[in-house]
């Protein structure tokens, strides 16, 4: 089993995602740059938060055009795991792996705190290990995380259970007020249909320590690496 | 040759930073300016070999990939002597 994480210019979550993995998950992981082409020998690629080429353009605009992520499209074609944390997902949704866009958040500020998410969907495999009966506190970072897309990709996304994390206050329920972003319906994370591909705005690679407040995130690693384990047996 | 291009974000979806500029318009005591919302604007320096049609054919698929993201936004093209 083996982990990468891709390092754009400007990532700045790489080396959470990095610790994250060998530390806590106790997977061997490696650095992507950017350029590589060569994805063979991973099984899942982490997507970082940061802000890849300056957000320049929009975020996650240039970052779609780098050479590993039509490396990445394939990846994910092949079935195999691509998780996009915070600019990660951003990326994600301008390279078309993911339906929607992120945009500038409703109230303009970048907006830095823990949040409370409520699972919607738990068979996926980044969420077969997360607890559906309890909300997890994770942090989220971020300017531009304004969920959006049109009536019918969001009928698609209820339909398909692809909406995998919504915003929610401390009881669960999903009110405007817990909304931090004006994401529509709450959205903070979805995933493709396939299921194989996730994009999320908070950060649970920053939610793994008590020390740090929560360690929330580690389920959602956990569950990854659940699911990397059984394609492995399967293969 | 040169193309101009816009991009503005599709009617209905929220701009807050268009709302932002309008509220300090408003402060300032502008009272006839409805609305104002923002977009990006392009100048782009074409070889002067290529043909109009070309051109724009080129420059649209460009905004199209590039410059605009059609999930939220529109983009208007000009080609200029």
């Amino acid at each position: 089993m083996k982990f990468g994480v891709i390092v754009f210019p400007g990532s700045n979550c790489d080396h959470d995602a990095y610790h994250v993995i060998s530390k806590h998950v106790g997977q061997p992981v490696d650095f992507i740059w950017h350029q590589e082409i060569d994805l063979s020998g991973f099984d899942a690629v982490i997507v970082p938060g940061g802000f890849s080429y300056g957000d320049y353009l929009r975020a996650g605009a240039l970052a779609k055009f780098s050479p590993v992520m039509r490396s990445v499209r394939d990846f994910a074609a092949t079935g195999k795991f691509v998780f996009g944390i915070c600019n990660g997902f951003q990326i994600l949704c301008e390279a078309g792996l993911l339906p929607g866009a992120l945009m500038r958040n409703a109230g303009l500020h970048f907006i830095c705190k823990h949040v409370n998410l409520r699972l919607e969907n738990q068979n996926t495999p980044f969420t077969s290990e997360v607890d559906p009966d309890r909300l997890l506190s994770i942090p989220i970072a971020h300017a531009e995380g304004n969920y959006t897309c049109d009536d019918e990709t969001f009928q698609q996304l209820e339909e398909n259970g692809q909406i995998v994390f919504r915003y929610c206050d401390e009881n669960g329920e999903t009110t405007p007020e817990s909304n931090p972003n004006g994401a529509r319906s709450n959205i903070a994370g979805i995933c493709n249909l396939d299921r194989n591909v996730l994009g999320m705005m908070p950060h649970p690679e920053r939610a793994c320590e008590e020390l740090l407040g929560s360690n929330d995130g580690r389920d959602i690693f956990r569950s990854l690496t659940k699911a990397i384990a059984a394609a492995e047996t399967a293969a | 040759m040169k193309a101009i291009v816009f991009v503005t974000l599709k009617p209905g979806v929220l701009d807050p930073q268009g709302k932002a500029i309008h509220h300090s318009v408003e402060s300032l005591g502008y009272r006839s300016i409805r609305d104002i919302r923002q977009g990006k604007y392009f100048e782009i320096a074409l070889d002067p070999s290529l043909v109009e049609s070309d051109a724009r054919a080129q420059v649209e698929r460009l905004a199209k990939d590039v410059l605009a993201n059609p999930v939220i936004e529109d983009y208007r093209v000009e080609i200029t002597a």
